[in-house]
């Protein structure tokens, strides 16, 4: 098995990705695509107040996972897709007509992932329709090495990595007949159905919580098993919780949560560059020790360190804070936009401003903006399966899922899918709240409305963390509108991330390079670390030399086992019908029955002449030794035996020749030799 | 081991399914219903039969229901609640959401109308339904370390589902009831191609073959529009789910095409709740509304307003649905008797009504009184449609189930024991599948295959796809292989790709499948070969001189010419066939010749062959062919080098 791991990515909206060969087979996960380099594009926001020198005017192309174009999209076998976030490059992927790969995902990631790849593909045609649909033939201009120079700093890095490298992952948008082309190829699995590729690998996806619909894999093949291991939320206020239990018993866990990098980075920092104890000496595998005992917190009390509702209490408070934040500066006549790509987070936020706004008595328009709001929201009230227990309950309440289709129909929230329609201009009225369901504040209503509010000081900005808000905001200048930047709980929280793999029980643990400082050697334990980095190819040692096989018992009523003596064993020549399927052998009784040769087809050890001519004489056939020699080079011993007129016999400790052109005279003299010689 | 399966209800009758399994050590319940038609402990499975100390929690690893109706969940908070069932509980999604409502509903109607003692009260459904683990299509559920639990759609109310369950290696489906046809608003049942060691399916219509829906759904769409037009009040009494939304679904589109106002009415607030859960559930309806709702969703009935009693004799035509479907009491008992009595009314029946209800009288002839109790008769003069959308599959859709699955056995239940017998005679005949048909409270043990774990080592794997490799390389194959015979070669070539090893057993391990060099391995041995040898004289004629590599040629031509091989490799000084070797031998005094009597050396020459003993029928048919064939020395003449050598490599 190899691992390499492609780019580790930056935040939810642009997680991880990874090539997994193994069983012969090529294994990509995830395919997002890095929208936060939509920043070095300008808006097409008209407005003269907006600053665009330093920013490339044209139509945006959309960058790819870093190393992912160095790879040949025909020679990936399975596609394997946890959140929605990394379904948005597919289509660059599948657009390719040598792409034969199986593509799985959840229902629910890829009829989210679906929803904003067409709000990605209508958002864009926006820019296609301001710069005209050129021919798209070569590279665009912004591209030349001339163009490139005139550009900032950051942005420069932003086009091309470090050293010109990621110049490649630049492709342009594929379009709505791509998205249908990619769905096509798109296998969707409900929650833990499994799945059989090639009647090899099993699949099955478990909630992470992340998400509504996003999970985490486990991968049984023959001779491996592993569990992929995105990021996770042990309790979630949308959706269903991490089903971390489910992931137990694999013997490896591909540990691909990065939301934790940045944490790290700057607890170091803090540290003033005095790293910990493992991180000095270099080794790429921290081995763990099997005998040690299992860590001295029992599981129960482990899982609740896992889950101590803290994580949500966390949360909540923060919902509560922003949404206070929000509504004082709808007070205040200032509108709030809010273009939070995270589904759920958006939903949580919306319900929670309605509420606060009830109960405030407050009539403040909130309007939804999205060419697939609507199909999205529809959505979202129509999977329970994929929601948190308490929204569950209402399901068996016969209570809507999510409080917006109250909302609507109380019209106090308006979806619209553009920002430029008659009827949004009927309904519009400031102050009031704008949702996005879109991050990036070069695509959509956002650039526009951020051209309308940015200068005024009461207006009010959300966004998540980890968004570059600087470059984001930099072209809408002089910014006095003020902007809150709030980080939403990512992925497994540092402290829990070992008592986490601790009950998962794996042998080893591929663990990224970012994280080493975390393996201190207090959380050693019964697994074994092997770290991975970006660009490099980790081969992971194999933990079985077996595969996992069954056999029927009406095959196994045939076999004529037979003792050895000498060790304490039984052996049985077998002959059926080998069948893989769902990762497992089995080995069938073929449809006739075949009749195992009663003779022994093989034979160890040496054969003795006088047991032989005593065996052959009992047989009444008439036989003598011929002749004897003795090679003393090699000390072989080489003995002739005639048997009657027709037939000889030449034996030596390795070899014995049967010369006769009788047949039933060998066959005779096969059977004797084997009765005196251990064999099968 | 066996499977055995104990029926408790729906055995050669319909009503109160519930069947209970022991399979691999493990006990399922599979439905836990009662029985409409009765009101005594008849109503009720014997749960004594699963446990006589009344312990349910030992002796059941877990209940399974597949759909809500009364007849597979009725029985569950009785079961749980008065009976102490404590385990674990699996229904889908919307069962778990629709089953409550059912169980309420019914409770309500016998002990607020009927004024019967209650069996269960609300918090009995309250509490019992929060035993319950809701499960999703497909899920594969680990109830315990071996047993693991599998739902699939089936088609017949939303949310139903078929089980799968597996301990082991013994599996089962257990079928509930499915539809195989799709209808209004669900999907047609779907199942994986499972190896099954016993299917337990309904059999309502053991013997019906029926037709189009189509043709159904017209009649009763004109039955109900020629009552309106004429000013009548059509009764269309429905169980609140499933039928009631398959049944607007079609009478709002028909509304919206034929742009009619007579209202639509749904009794209470149950089936306009009903419509709710059917919104949120949209995901378990069939494809084509689900496609459509990001839109609009399809359960939003534009003609559909609720039901006040004041309008039961309001003027004027209108449509009603109202509860229970068969009408044994309630709102459509009550409703019945106002508007049995006038001959412009219309009451619409299900296709199946149990017996004992109003529902089963009207069905059974027309009558003109219908005798409720001693002291209420209703006059009946009323026109009745029938219409059979009944979910249930036909005796088609049975047959395609059992076809498309083959099941080692069948297990008829949910059904009428006459009917049941004619199916049985099909499934046996037909499909050559045991099938049995058990009454209630009969067991049924059915034997059940089992495999046995084994590890499989990598050079046994090895072994196995390089001799398939080779094989499909050498197509066709020359005969030998020393105990199988042509017919059976030709068997393996064409399907039967079979493998060979070892079995390995130790004490206290997995036995392993080894081949025969990890075999030596393990015990630390070296082979012994045993080889095969003989120096033949072959006759030759117009020799002159020795030509070693022209008589190879002949030779081998004479071999390809007597049997039927292609693939003789040829080098300088031997031929080889497998592993049969020929060389030229000039030694007079080789080991290998064995002197029977004079021989004529001047037409003689010896080839010295060697072979393995697995290819000793090959190599006795070759020598016999030496012994025998006369090699012409002249011939080669004919046969060019060149063309000599392509020969060769053909």
């Amino acid at each position: 098995m190899k691992l390499t791991c492609l780019s580790k990515g930056s935040g939810v909206h642009f997680p991880p990705c990874h090539m997994v060969e193994f069983c012969g087979l090529r294994l990509l996960l995830e395919c997002p695509i890095d929208l936060s380099a939509l920043n070095i594009f300008s808006p097409i926001s008209a407005g003269r107040q907006i600053d665009l020198s330093g920013f490339i005017s044209a139509e945006p192309w959309y960058k790819t996972a870093k190393n992912l174009h160095l790879c040949d999209a025909s020679l990936i076998d399975v596609v394997l897709i946890s959140s929605p976030a990394g379904m948005l490059g597919m289509p660059f992927l599948t657009r390719n007509p040598r792409f034969s790969a199986k593509i799985y995902a959840t229902e629910a990631t890829m009829r989210i992932g679906r929803l904003m790849m067409d709000d990605i593909v209508s958002m864009h045609s926006e820019y296609v329709m301001f710069y005209g649909d050129g021919e798209r033939t070569g590279f665009p201009e912004w591209m030349g090495w001339e163009e490139l120079g005139r550009l900032a700093l950051k942005a420069k890095e932003a086009v091309m990595g470090e050293d010109g490298e990621e110049l490649g992952c630049w492709l342009p948008l594929y379009s709505a007949a791509d998205v249908n082309g990619c769905m096509e190829k798109v296998q969707p699995l409900k929650y833990a159905e499994e799945a059989c590729y090639n009647s090899m690998l099993v699949l099955k996806a478990f909630s992470s919580g992340l998400e509504i619909g996003s999970c985490n894999w486990k991968i049984n093949a023959p001779r491996r098993n592993f569990v992929y291991l995105s990021s996770s939320i042990f309790e979630s206020a949308q959706a269903i919780d991490f089903d971390y239990r489910s992931l137990q018993g694999a013997d490896i866990i591909l540990f691909s949560d990065m939301s934790t990098i940045n944490n790290i980075e700057e607890d170091c920092s803090h540290i003033g560059g005095s790293k910990s104890d493992v991180n000095k000496d270099d080794k790429d595998l921290i081995l763990g020790d099997a005998s040690i005992p299992r860590p001295v917190l029992a599981e129960d009390d482990i899982s609740e360190l896992l889950v101590d509702n803290c994580e949500i209490l966390e949360e909540n408070d923060k919902m509560s804070f922003i949404t206070s934040y929000i509504i004082d500066s709808v007070r205040e006549g200032g509108s709030v936009l809010i273009p939070i790509g995270r589904l759920g987070v958006a939903l949580q936020l919306l319900e929670q401003i309605s509420d606060l706004l009830k109960s405030l008595s407050m009539e403040v328009p909130i309007f939804i903006i999205s060419t697939t709001a609507e199909q999205t929201l529809a959505f979202t009230n129509a999977i329970p399966e994929w929601l948190c227990k308490r929204r569950q309950e209402k399901l068996f309440c016969g209570e809507p899922l999510f409080g917006h289709a109250e909302l609507m129909k109380e019209k106090k929230l308006h979806v619209f899918p553009l920002l430029y329609s008659s009827d949004l201009l009927l309904k519009w009225q400031e102050p009031c709240i704008v949702f996005t369901l879109h991050w990036t504040l070069r695509l959509g209503p956002a650039s526009h409305l951020l051209s309308r509010w940015h200068a005024v000081s009461s207006c009010l900005l959300i966004l998540e963390q980890g968004i570059d808000a600087e470059m984001a905001l930099s072209p809408f200048k002089a910014l006095s509108m003020r902007v809150l930047q709030c980080s939403f709980l990512s992925g497994i929280q540092t402290h829990k991330i070992f008592p986490l793999l601790s009950i998962l029980q794996p042998k080893l643990v591929l663990f990224p390079e970012d994280l080493r400082p975390l393996c201190t050697s207090q959380n050693s334990s019964s697994f074994s670390l092997l770290f991975y980095s970006v660009n490099s190819t980790l081969r992971v040692p194999s933990l079985q030399d077996e595969s996992k096989g069954r056999l029927t018992t009406d095959l196994a009523f045939q076999l004529q086992p037979k003792r050895l003596f000498s060790k304490e064993m039984a052996i049985a020549r077998l002959r059926g019908k080998l069948v893989l399927s769902k990762g497992k052998y089995l080995l069938l009784s073929p449809k006739k029955p075949i009749n195992l040769p009663s003779l022994r087809m093989l034979l160890w050890g040496s054969v003795d002449p006088a047991r032989l001519l005593i065996a052959l004489k009992e047989k009444g056939i008439d036989c003598s030794i011929e002749k004897e020699t003795t090679v003393l080079d090699d000390d072989t011993h080489s003995v002739r035996i005639k048997v009657s007129e027709t037939a000889m016999i030449e034996t030596n400790g390795t070899e014995t020749t049967i010369c006769t052109e009788n047949g039933t005279m060998a066959a005779l003299i096969h059977e004797t030799i084997s009765s005196i010689c251990e064999g099968i | 081991m066996a499977i055995e399966c104990l029926v408790l209800g729906a055995g050669q009758e319909v009503g109160k399914s519930c069947v209970v399994v022991s399979i691999g050590g493990r006990r399922i319940m599979f439905d836990c219903g009662m029985h409409m038609g009765y009101l005594d402990n008849r109503r009720y499975p014997d749960f004594s039969r699963i446990s006589e100390s009344g312990d349910f929690n030992a002796a059941l690893t877990c209940i399974v229901i597949t759909h809500f109706h009364l007849d597979h969940v009725g029985a569950l908070p009785y079961f749980t609640e008065i009976c102490g069932y404590n385990g674990p509980i699996y229904m889908t999604y919307p069962t778990k959401a629709l089953a409550p409502l059912m169980l309420e509903d019914y409770r309500k109607v016998m002990v607020e109308r009927r004024g019967e003692e209650e069996q269960f009260s609300f918090d009995h459904i309250v509490d019992c339904m929060k035993k319950v683990t809701a499960i999703d299509l497909k899920q594969v559920i680990q109830v315990d370390k071996d047993l693991s639990i599998c739902a699939y759609y089936a088609g017949h109310v939303l949310g139903a589902a078929m089980i799968y369950a597996k301990v082991g290696d013994n599996a089962m489906v257990y079928t509930g009831d499915y539809n195989m046809t799709p209808d209004r608003h669900l999907g047609a049942a779907q199942i994986d191609r499972l190896e099954l060691d016993l299917l337990i399916t309904e059999s309502t219509y053991a013997t019906t073959i029926r037709d189009s829906k189509y043709a159904r759904e017209r009649e009763f769409l004109k039955a109900v529009h020629k009552c309106v037009d004429a000013g009548g009040k059509v009764l269309i009494p429905t169980f609140a789910l499933g039928r009631a939304q398959e049944l607007c679904l079609l009478l709002d589109d028909y509304w919206e095409r034929m742009n009619l106002k007579v209202p639509i009415y749904f009794s209470a607030g149950l089936t306009i709740q009903a419509n709710m859960y059917y919104k949120m559930l949209i995901g378990w309806t069939s494809q084509k509304i689900k496609e459509a709702y990001g839109t609009r969703n399809a359960f939003d009935f534009k003609h559909v307003c609720s039901f006040d009693r004041s309008l039961v004799n309001a003027p004027g035509p209108c449509i009603l649905f109202a509860t229970p479907g068969m009408i044994s009491g309630g709102f459509s008992l009550e409703v019945f008797k106002q508007w049995a009595p006038s001959e412009k009314n219309l009451v619409t029946l299900p296709g199946y009504c149990v017996a004992g209800t109003v529902g089963h009288k009207l069905m059974s002839g027309k009558p003109t009184r219908i005798d409720l109790d001693k002291d209420t008769c209703i006059d009946v003069r009323c026109q009745i449609h029938q219409m059979s959308f009944s979910p249930h599959t036909d005796a088609k859709g049975i047959m395609d189930l059992l076809s498309f699955l083959s099941p080692k056995h069948v297990i008829l239940v949910h059904g009428e024991k006459p009917k049941m017998a004619i199916l049985k005679g099909r499934i046996e005949s037909e499909l050559g599948i045991p099938c049995f048909y058990p009454a209630n409270n009969e067991a049924v043990s059915v034997p059940a295959g089992q495999t046995i774990r084994v590890d499989v080592t990598n050079s046994f794997l090895r072994n196995y796809f390089n001799r398939n490799f080779n094989r499909s390389k050498h197509q066709p194959l020359c005969i030998s292989d020393t105990s199988i015979n042509h017919e059976e070669i030709s068997e393996i070539c064409s399907s039967e790709r079979l493998t060979e090893g070892i079995l390995l057993m130790e004490k206290n391990k997995i036995a392993k499948i080894v081949s025969e060099n990890d075999l030596l391995h393990t015990l630390d041995a070296k082979e012994h070969t045993v080889q095969l040898a003989f120096c033949c004289p072959v006759k030759i004629k117009n020799s002159l001189q020795s030509l070693d590599c022209s008589l190879l040629d002949l030779l081998s031509r004479e071999f390809e010419s007597k049997i039927n091989c292609c693939n003789i490799q040829k080098t300088f000084d031997h031929l080889q066939l497998k592993s049969f070797q020929a060389r030229i031998c000039l030694n007079d005094l080789c080991s290998y010749r064995i002197e029977q009597g004079p021989s004529d050396c001047k037409t003689e020459t010896f080839f010295c062959c060697s072979w393995s003993l697995s290819d000793d029928n090959l190599a006795r048919k070759l020598l016999g062919i030496m012994r025998e064939v006369e090699l012409d020395i002249s011939n080669i003449a004919f046969l060019l080098p060149d063309q000599a050598s392509e020969h060769m490599e053909m």
